[in-house]
């Protein structure tokens, strides 16, 4: 590799420190890394550990919305929520049942397993259903898990290896964080007093 | 000249730690707790296994030890003990600590895992 520009001037300091602060400040995917390696064969397996890396976070993702959608279940049939609400839960489960779909399938597309649901009565006893007495607690279980699951989806956005899952992982914490909207207000809680309460 | 400003350039790097140093406020194992409600509970809890492992005896337990959760391979062969300093590492990379892990999720705020591993600390006295 030539140290000179086509014009034979060395290159400008300036512009080569920014692109090793840069590069220094950004990991680089495997398969960055195999494309300035420049072997095809190098590549391709780092593109598989990417995507096998991808596929471990859509993993716990897929398993927190199967978390979801027995915790809506659970609530839906306690006789605990009052009709209006109900049908609110039972639509937000729908989009939990959304999420979950789209994560199997990109799973699959990307050569992985997607993780089975757990049985209604370890979801029952790991969330303490058995301690719900009243829609209000209901309302509170989910309101906690929504805004958790709204935080873990922005948590693991810098790990992903690829952008466009990355974007998918902001969509569905949007997603969450409407739900979470919706059962403050439900329950009377003040909204955030500050901005970028979510994340960070 | 160029030692001078090298010399310049050191002091400004020490004035700058020494500044940090005295603004640096003790973890808050409180501030902790609400944090822990709002970043962790989505797939933590302090007594029961969920999607992660429980976390109310993690401070002092050895990684992936926990014998009904289903952690990583990578995890149970670390060896690592849930310290302050080991905590801060997994907190804010995971995947730079434990290559092959499957937590990936970050708090990049230097005292947000202060606090967060002050609280998990308080939790495992109790």
């Amino acid at each position: 590799m030539s140290s000179t520009n086509n014009d034979g001037a060395a290159p400008k300091l300036p512009a080569r420190r920014a692109f090793l602060q840069t590069t220094g400040q950004a990991a680089l995917s495997a398969t960055a890394i195999a494309m300035l390696v420049g072997s095809e064969s190098l590549i391709r397996s780092a593109r598989a550990a990417d995507a096998s890396k991808d596929v471990s976070i859509l993993n716990v993702a897929l398993a927190l919305e199967h978390e979801a959608i027995a915790a809506y279940q659970l609530g839906a049939e306690s006789g605990l929520l009052q009709k209006p609400v109900l049908d609110v839960a039972v639509q937000f489960q729908s989009h939990h049942k959304g999420h979950r779909d789209a994560l199997v399938d990109t799973i699959g597309k990307l050569g992985g397993s997607p993780v089975s649901s757990k049985g209604m009565g370890q979801y029952a006893a790991e969330l303490k259903a058995n301690t719900l007495g009243s829609q209000k607690d209901v309302l509170m279980l989910a309101a906690r898990l929504e805004k958790g699951a709204a935080n873990a989806y922005l948590g693991v956005i810098p790990a992903f290896q690829d952008p466009a899952l990355a974007q998918v992982s902001a969509r569905l914490a949007a997603d969450e964080t409407m739900h979470w909207t919706v059962l403050a207000q439900a329950l009377g809680q003040p909204l955030p007093a500050n901005p970028l309460s979510f994340g960070a | 000249m160029r030692t001078l400003a090298l010399i310049l350039a050191a002091l400004g790097l020490s004035l700058v730690a020494h500044t940090s140093l005295l603004f640096a406020r003790a973890p808050d194992a409180d501030r902790g707790a609400r944090l822990y409600d709002s970043r962790c509970v989505g797939c933590h809890s302090l007594d029961t296994n969920r999607i992660g492992p429980r976390h109310g005896d993690v401070f002092g337990r050895t990684a992936g030890s926990v014998a009904d959760y289903d952690y990583s391979a990578a995890l149970k062969r670390s060896e690592i003990v849930w310290r302050e300093d080991t905590l801060d590492a997994w907190l804010r990379n995971p995947e730079d600590l434990v290559p092959g892990q499957k937590m990936n999720f970050r708090v990049s705020s230097a005292a947000d895992r202060g606090d967060l591993i002050a609280f998990l600390k308080r939790a495992a006295q109790d």
